[in-house]
């Protein structure tokens, strides 16, 4: 009686599951595959052509100036993403975590960029970053570095090739560095003071506490934003679209750009799906084994 | 309450940073305030930092509602609301299904089948965009709205999945198996169990949802490049890349596109973080 039960719920939680499951197999995993096939088939015009080519597109692709343009900006982009966002996520962290009056205030103010949409940000931020003219004068963020006497540091930012991606990177790190500070800030609530109070009794000045006792314990959200910014990073789209488009001499362009304009605007479908397996197995480099040590040690507990 | 001393000088310091800190954060909302309040007369790219002279409305009436040689964003900002709602209940309520069948009714494989889902949260979705343009086409759905809430109900799963599941494995093991001590079933667990304590976990998925739906630019020109069908963000980009559309318009769309989410965030915060932190896999 039991059993005949179990097995009929067991039934009714897999129909419970089903819709998402089916949804999940032939939007993700059906279209995935389906976009390797056209990857490697002749669909370069608008209509369809699925002869097989082999791994032509490919070759052709990583034969293409622009494209190898287009990873070395994504390395110098993910670099300076990464790097920025995780540095002045640690630090607001650790400041704000010093019994700071009005630190909800000063959360909500780091992490308010977060809501908005990359769109948004690429708007704003392309204005932020119109150089001006000599002749004009500057506008933007030189105007106000000339204002308050840093005019030294004035730069062409992304209408200047030599700076081109770094200028996107600067928005970016504006945008999701207080998504760091929120992981490190819960982070930090959660190592009991008792800890870095038996590290000071052994005579570690503060520095220490913070290098051989806090970073160690944090290395587990060191790991998560890493690989959370970094998927963010290797899928940058929307914001290049907003800010600059492939700027000059695709200085600003990336391979998610170039894989929407090759698809849709070029109709060179076949090509399109190469660039877009390429993104996929970088970010599958990135996201599999995280996913696999993730849900394997919670599954230990 | 002994936190490494600190001197009144490194206080000082301390507040100094943090205050430097939210001036740069806070910089690009300044210039979207100040020049949306300016009229056309006063819109000056060499007086960017400048205060309004006088306060002027007339840049988000344009934006709204258009001016010369273009079209304002009022229908933009239905269609935005017309996609995010039913696609944030859709996925929102999978979820929760999925969530719980996870969490209190795992079987053999649950753990691959739901590593599997988790999977799709990830992908670069370039690498499904061919097929769901051709897949949409077929069923009559590309360049509509429904087209663009099935994409966002279906790639909103894993996501809604993960938030529910950690949500639910909150509930203690006891009070399911009472329930079903008294007869319940797997739904009548899941209604009399399950979602009378489910409400702060659909604030948190829904919050998300609806976020990510308003701010996606990807779907959106992909799916809906038709000017009548196009979601804010579409919209405003191609009115801040327009040459015709003064500076102080795009300030005002920019302005207007944000303050769903901003509003969302600013009173509902708390909620808020919880989905963020809950992106990094952590319940």
């Amino acid at each position: 009686m039991r059993k005949r039960r179990l097995k009929g719920e067991r039934l009714v939680t897999l129909l419970l599951l089903l819709p998402s499951v089916i949804a999940v197999c032939v939007f993700v995993y059906g279209f995935i595959g389906w976009t390797g096939y056209v990857s490697m088939s002749n669909w370069n015009q608008l209509l369809p052509d699925y002869t097989f080519v082999g791994l032509r597109n490919f070759l052709k692709l990583f034969a293409h100036p622009r494209f190898q343009i287009d990873l070395r900006n994504l390395a110098v982009f993910t670099a300076l993403f990464l790097t920025g966002s995780l540095i002045i996520g640690f630090l607001l962290a650790v400041l704000l975590d010093r019994k700071v009056r009005a630190e909800g205030f000063f959360r909500t103010i780091y992490l308010y960029p977060m809501s908005l949409s990359f769109i948004v940000t690429g708007v704003v931020w392309r204005w932020l970053m119109n150089p001006g003219s000599p002749q004009m004068g500057s506008t933007g963020i030189n105007l106000l570095l000339e204002k308050i006497g840093l005019g030294f540091l004035k730069s062409g930012w992304y209408t200047d090739p030599r700076v081109g991606i770094k200028a996107v990177a600067v928005a970016a790190i504006w945008q999701m560095s207080g998504y760091v500070m929120a992981m490190y800030l819960a982070g930090l609530r959660g190592i009991p003071e008792e800890l870095r109070e038996a590290a000071r009794v052994d005579g570690a000045n503060e520095w220490q506490v913070y290098r051989y006792v806090i970073l160690p314990l944090l290395r587990p959200i060191t790991l998560g934003a890493i690989i959370i910014l970094g998927h963010i990073s290797l899928k940058i789209y929307d914001l290049i679209v907003a800010m600059t488009g492939p700027g000059i001499g695709f200085s600003t362009d990336v391979p998610a750009y170039f894989m929407w304009e090759t698809t849709f605007h070029a109709n060179r479908f076949a090509q399109g799906a190469a660039i877009a397996v390429i993104l996929l197995l970088m970010v599958s480099l990135l996201i599999v084994p995280y996913l696999i040590f993730s849900v394997r040690r919670e599954a230990e507990v | 309450m002994t936190l490494g001393k600190m001197l009144p000088w490194q206080r000082v310091l301390l507040y100094l940073v943090l205050v430097g800190f939210a001036t740069f954060y806070l910089m690009p909302v300044y210039v979207l305030v100040v020049t949306s309040l300016k009229s056309f007369a006063e819109v000056n790219l060499y007086r960017m930092w400048d205060l309004p002279h006088s306060f002027s409305l007339e840049s988000f009436r344009k934006a709204l509602l258009g001016g010369f040689g273009f079209t304002g964003l009022a229908h933009n900002f239905m269609n935005s609301f017309y996609v995010a709602i039913p696609a944030t209940l859709a996925s929102a309520f999978l979820g929760s299904l999925n969530g719980y069948v996870l969490s209190k009714w795992r079987f053999r494989g649950s753990n691959t089948m739901f590593t599997l889902l988790l999977f799709g949260m990830f992908i670069p979705y370039q690498s499904i965009l061919i097929p769901l343009v051709q897949t949409l086409m077929k069923l009559g759905l590309y360049g509509s709205i429904p087209g663009l809430i099935l994409a966002h109900t279906v790639y909103g799963i894993p996501i809604t999945t993960l938030i529910f599941r950690n949500y639910y494995a909150t509930v203690p093991k006891e009070l399911v198996e009472a329930a079903r001590i008294d007869g319940a079933g797997v739904l009548g667990v899941y209604t009399r169990i399950m979602l009378p304590v489910s409400m702060p976990g659909f604030v948190v998925v829904m919050i998300w949802q609806f976020t990510s739906i308003w701010n996606d630019f990807l779907f959106a020109v992909t799916i809906a490049q038709n000017p009548a069908v196009q979601p804010v963000t579409v919209a405003l980009n191609n009115l801040a890349g327009s040459y015709i559309v003064e500076w102080n318009v795009q300030m005002a769309g920019s302005l207007m596109a944000a303050l769903p989410t901003l509003l969302v965030y600013i009173f509902l915060g708390r909620y808020f973080m919880r989905g963020l932190l809950a992106g990094s896999l952590k319940g």
